[in-house]
């Protein structure tokens, strides 16, 4: 068998979130990529509250932008409802979410992985994977055909193994309604040892036409709706519909509490970890048993349907529980459940496994992306599916592997917190993760990323203009406002007044012609920060050394005699890429850092001798 | 090839000996140089003779400059050399001039490892290096943990908690918008902010001039003029630090010097001698003595042995403050059987002149102490680095009451928390959105 007579170059297995940004950012790159999935139609489909963006996410959906990938597109084909989280406080904080229109946007996504170069979909139920010398090498179907390729990408979000609760009941399945990928869990249980069960939860969904409006309050979106790609055309959003609030009551909470003996969080019959940023209503009755009302965001799921997601009362409580509940809520009181809610146990892989790359350091060839990796969130998901994909690929291509640093990207911290830390409950983005969140907006996603992106194939030639064009238009308004004087100072130092805005200031000048409000505004943040990136690019180069210098694979850490036991196991375990991930793992001392540095320099040596 | 930093540190055991060295290392070393000695770089590798001073611009001490440009240096980079006294007033006075200058403190073990790294060492030093951190690490760690046992260690993690207190409002308010109560509206950051910074200022101005075994425990000297005080001094600390002549008087102000006895770090005041004073100086000077003693964690009362125990004696005596004392017989050389002529019993005898009896004095101040055990000669440098870490809290501290916007006051407080990680332990953000969700309900 030889390279030449094998058609593919990387599969995908999964068609959500992660798995088509990964066969899409694959196929740029020039791969031949073959997308495995259960049905075509469930291409983008979007398992839970039908939404993207908000806090941290919409971070990571631009870089995805930035970076080529595709779903701030869709997001904006089917954004129904769109504000910017955040507004009134910094811009480095501002987080747009869109309240998605479901069909619209696995419609967009469907589009997108039609219209690929080199990207072909088959539906196919793997069953498992091909491993040869240590390699992963493609996968065999569960009928047992045979599809080869240098690399594979795994992204099957809560299928493997899936457990579906609802009160006592238990059934197995990846998503209500889809079956479960059984024997592939178990094979890879088998190949991967280190594997552990965590759960997500969602709540019941709602007809609208028997939801009592008037008693709800209204939440409009905002008129126009921001975009989240910046490649969007104008216009591109559907129709806009409003949003609505209500709020559990003392009856809510103690039908909840009369009923919490059947919830299988409580029975024992799940005892994986939960997120705790998402707690099921349960969890929120008992743990906060002082507050006397919860919020419920009332979320339509699309145009042309009349389905609502109640977010903010995920339940696992049997059916009938549900039912009554339900009904406390003003405005729910004659509602009908179109569905239930439930809560999903399904197995998540150890991410300390994984390379930065998102390549398992045990199985060279295969790639893990998304909920697999412990994180929840389509933006996650898709975050790691572009990288996954587009580094599968260059592992195929004989290119080099790339990865974005901590300072650099949401997608940054996100790989790195995975990698280096590992997950005990399912990962979320937050923007307080990232410690270098002034330089890391949402606004310079592609000023940070695009010409990476661009340089790496992953970026199309029309985005690469549209780019070019901002980013020369920002850099020309922001040498014309630093040499403008006005009286003692420049219009920039002005700007860096938190109270005057880019409008107000160019006004003081008549003569100023102002650039337009999107750079104007893009420069006025530029310089409010310029303080504070300055110190963190100090910070940043102090650490970069220690980032860009890789550690190389075969180092035994425990003959190194200096390190203390503790850093000798924990380096051991986690095998970090880098320097500076070493320093970023629990129990690894700055000495520690410092006595691998010598050992590196020693060994260096020692080569060069030989 | 280095980070591209200067960093600082003393050479020298801390505390010991008459004479300190200070090294800094790094690219900013020609600057940090040129500000020492009067804007010009001196030659390369040639000692020149300086007055040294502190931040404020007061006079420390004269001292030694030798600049070493790269790459002939130890580390391969610019290195300067400071040779000055001994004391650590004057160390750390000038450790802290070189900080505000733009040089950090050197982590355990870096002049080495730069060293290293430029090539400066072979294979086999290498390894000796790397064990000799490892080392040296632990230590430093057993002594910031022991000196973290103490009050000023229950101050900072008062203070650490007020910092992650209001870190879960902020951060919460940052992340969670859509939650029911806009917690950056609604509580007064502000004052709570000025209220720790202040805090921390406190605690900076307490850890500097603490009595704390770190910084070295007061001895004071007292007696008449001419029992031969500046001779002792001069006998621990090695030097002529006090100038010791025949004439009665001689030391009209309190002079201080610091030596280890067992690596505890101690400050020996000489004050002038006590009699009734005409002079204006001279009486100022005996008013000085006495502030001395009253200052003192442990009183040395000397008298001339071969003349006697005097009625000045008898009165200095009845005048000491109430602390542990130790009455010392000097000039003990001068008579033919070495016992005082008068005076108390348990008087320890000595010969400041000779050395003569100063073992069973420093056995004395130890077992008086019960300092037995105590300590290790890094708790100095431990106590350096809480001084350090608490002034880079407050400085972010008072940056946040001046920042505008939730997401500036996060910033600085993430740094003053990283701060003072240096002396409790990493918290992570993990750390933080885990005290969030513990305190309110968040998530939909």
């Amino acid at each position: 068998m030889t390279a030449t007579n094998r058609i593919w170059d990387v599969l995908v297995i999964g068609g959500g979130h992660a798995g088509v940004e990964a066969a899409l950012a694959s196929a740029r790159t020039g791969a031949r990529t073959l997308l495995l999935t259960h049905r075509f139609d469930g291409i983008g489909q979007m398992s839970c509250n039908p939404a993207i963006g908000g806090i941290g996410k919409s971070h990571l959906v631009r870089e995805i932008d930035a970076l080529g990938g595709v779903m701030a597109q869709a997001a904006d084909r089917a954004g129904i409802h769109v504000r910017v989280l955040n507004r009134r406080k910094g811009p480095a904080v501002h987080a747009t979410r869109a309240q998605t229109d479901r069909k619209l946007y696995r419609e967009a996504i469907q589009g997108f992985v039609t219209e690929a170069q080199n990207l072909e979909v088959r539906s196919i139920a793997v069953g498992d994977l091909i491993v040869r010398d240590g390699k992963v090498g493609g996968i065999l179907t569960e009928e047992g055909d045979r599809i080869e390729a240098s690399a594979v990408v795994l992204s099957t979000g809560t299928f493997l193994d899936g457990a579906i609760h609802i009160g006592a009941e238990q059934t197995q399945g990846g998503r209500a309604g889809d079956p479960p990928s059984l024997l592939l869990a178990h094979r890879l249980r088998e190949l991967l040892p280190d594997v552990g069960r965590l759960k997500t939860g969602t709540p019941p969904r709602l007809d609208g036409q028997t939801i009592d409006w008037v008693k709800t309050s209204v939440q409009p979106g905002e008129i126009p709706p921001p975009p989240l790609s910046r490649f969007s055309p104008p216009d591109v959003h559907p129709r806009q519909v409003s949003c609505h609030l209500t709020r559990t009551t003392e009856a809510t909470h103690e039908l909840i509490r009369a009923h919490l003996h059947q919830s299988p969080m409580h029975t024992g019959a799940i005892d994986s970890r939960g997120p705790r940023y998402c707690p099921s209503v349960e969890d929120k009755v008992v743990r906060f048993a002082e507050r006397p009302s919860h919020q419920v965001f009332i979320e339509p799921e699309g145009l042309d349907t009349d389905v609502i997601y109640p977010n903010g009362i995920s339940t696992s409580l049997p059916a009938e529980v549900q039912e009554q509940f339900v009904r406390t809520i003003p405005g729910f009181e004659e509602v009908q459940l179109t569905r239930y809610g439930y809560a999903i146990e399904y197995d998540f892989f150890d991410p300390r496994q994984l390379r930065p790359t998102l390549q398992c350091k045990a199985l060279p060839g295969l790639y893990l992306a998304g909920q697999i990796n412990g994180t929840t969130g389509y933006e996650e998901a898709a975050a790691q599916g572009l990288l996954a994909g587009y580094n599968a690929a260059t592992q195929s291509l004989g290119r080099e592997a790339w990865w974005p640093r901590r300072d650099e990207a949401y997608a940054g911290v996100l790989v790195d917190d995975l990698i280096t830390r590992g997950v005990d409950e399912p990962y979320r983005m937050f923007t307080s993760r990232a410690e270098y969140r002034l330089t890391l907006r949402e606004d310079n996603a592609d000023l940070r990323l695009t010409e990476t992106g661009r340089k790496l194939g992953l970026v199309c030639d029309a985005h690469w203009d549209l780019f070019c064009k901002r980013r020369d238009s920002l850099e020309q308004e922001l040498g014309r406002l630093r040499a403008t004087r006005l009286g003692e100072d420049s219009l920039a130092d002005v700007l860096r007044r938190p109270e005057t805005n880019y409008a107000e200031a160019v006004s003081m000048l008549p003569a100023y012609e102002p650039a337009s409000p999107e750079i104007g505004r893009q420069a006025e943040i530029e310089l409010r920060y310029e303080g504070y990136i300055r110190r963190h690019r100090h910070e940043i180069e102090r650490l970069k050394q220690d980032e860009t210098r890789r550690l190389p694979e075969g180092i035994d850490y425990r003959s190194i005699t200096a390190l203390s036991h503790e850093a000798r196991e924990k380096l051991s375990h986690c095998r970090p890429a880098t320097l500076g991930q070493a320093a970023r793992i629990p129990g690894v001392t700055p000495a520690a850092v410092a006595i691998l540095k010598i050992h590196l320099k020693a060994d260096g040596t020692r080569q060069q001798v030989l | 090839m280095n980070s591209g930093d200067t960093i600082v540190a003393l050479s020298t055991p801390p505390g010991r000996g008459a004479l300190a060295l200070i090294r800094a290392s790094g690219p900013q070393v020609p600057d940090l140089t040129r500000q020492l000695n009067d804007g010009v770089l001196p030659a390369p590798r040639a000692a020149s003779l300086r007055v040294l001073h502190d931040t404020e611009g007061r006079t420390l001490d004269q001292g030694v400059l030798t600049f070493y440009p790269a790459p002939a240096s130890a580390t391969g980079e610019d290195v300067l050399e400071i040779s000055c006294h001994g004391a650590p007033a004057v160390v750390e006075a000038l450790l802290s001039r070189l900080r505000s200058l733009g040089a950090r403190p050197a982590e355990p073990g870096e002049f080495s490892r730069r060293a290293f790294e430029a090539g400066k060492m072979d294979l086999a030093q290498a390894q000796a290096v790397a064990d000799l951190v490892a080392a040296t690490t632990g230590r430093a760690a057993r002594c910031a943990a022991r000196v973290l046992k103490g009050d000023i260690s229950r101050e900072i993690s008062s203070i650490l908690q007020e910092i992650v207190d209001i870190r879960v409002y902020i951060e919460g308010a940052l992340d969670f918008p859509d939650e029911d109560v806009d917690w950056l509206a609604e509580s007064d950051f502000g004052t709570r902010l000025s209220a720790l910074s202040d805090k921390v200022e406190q605690l900076v101005r307490r850890a500097r001039q603490g009595r704390t075994v770190a910084t070295g425990i007061r001895l004071a000297l007292l007696g008449p003029p001419n029992v031969g005080k500046s001779s002792l001094l001069n006998h621990f600390t090695g030097t002529d630090t006090a100038i010791v002549t025949a004439q009665p008087g001689t030391t009209r102000d309190v002079l201080t010097a610091s030596f280890q006895i067992d690596g505890i770090p101690l400050i020996l005041a000489d004050t002038a001698g006590i009699r009734a004073a005409e002079a204006e100086a001279e009486v100022e000077g005996i008013r000085r003595s006495w502030r001395a003693a009253e200052e003192a964690d442990l009183i040395l009362q000397m008298f001339d042995a071969h003349a006697g125990w005097s009625e000045d004696d008898e009165e200095i005596k009845n005048r000491l403050p109430e602390l542990p004392a130790l009455t010392l017989a000097n000039k003990c050389d001068l008579l033919p059987d070495g016992i005082p002529r008068s005076g108390p019993k348990e008087a320890i005898r000595l010969s400041a002149k000779f050395g003569h009896g100063i073992e069973t004095l420093k056995g004395q101040i130890i077992h008086l102490l019960e300092l037995e055990n105590a300590l290790e000669e890094d708790e100095f440098m431990a106590h350096q680095r809480q001084i350090d870490a608490l002034l880079e809290t407050g400085k972010t501290l008072k940056r946040a009451t001046q920042a505008q916007g939730g997401e500036l006051i996060a910033e600085e407080l993430r740094l003053a928390q990283e701060a003072l990680g240096a002396l409790t332990g990493e918290f992570t953000a993990d750390d933080l959105l885990g005290e969030i969700f513990s305190r309110f309900c968040i998530g939909k």
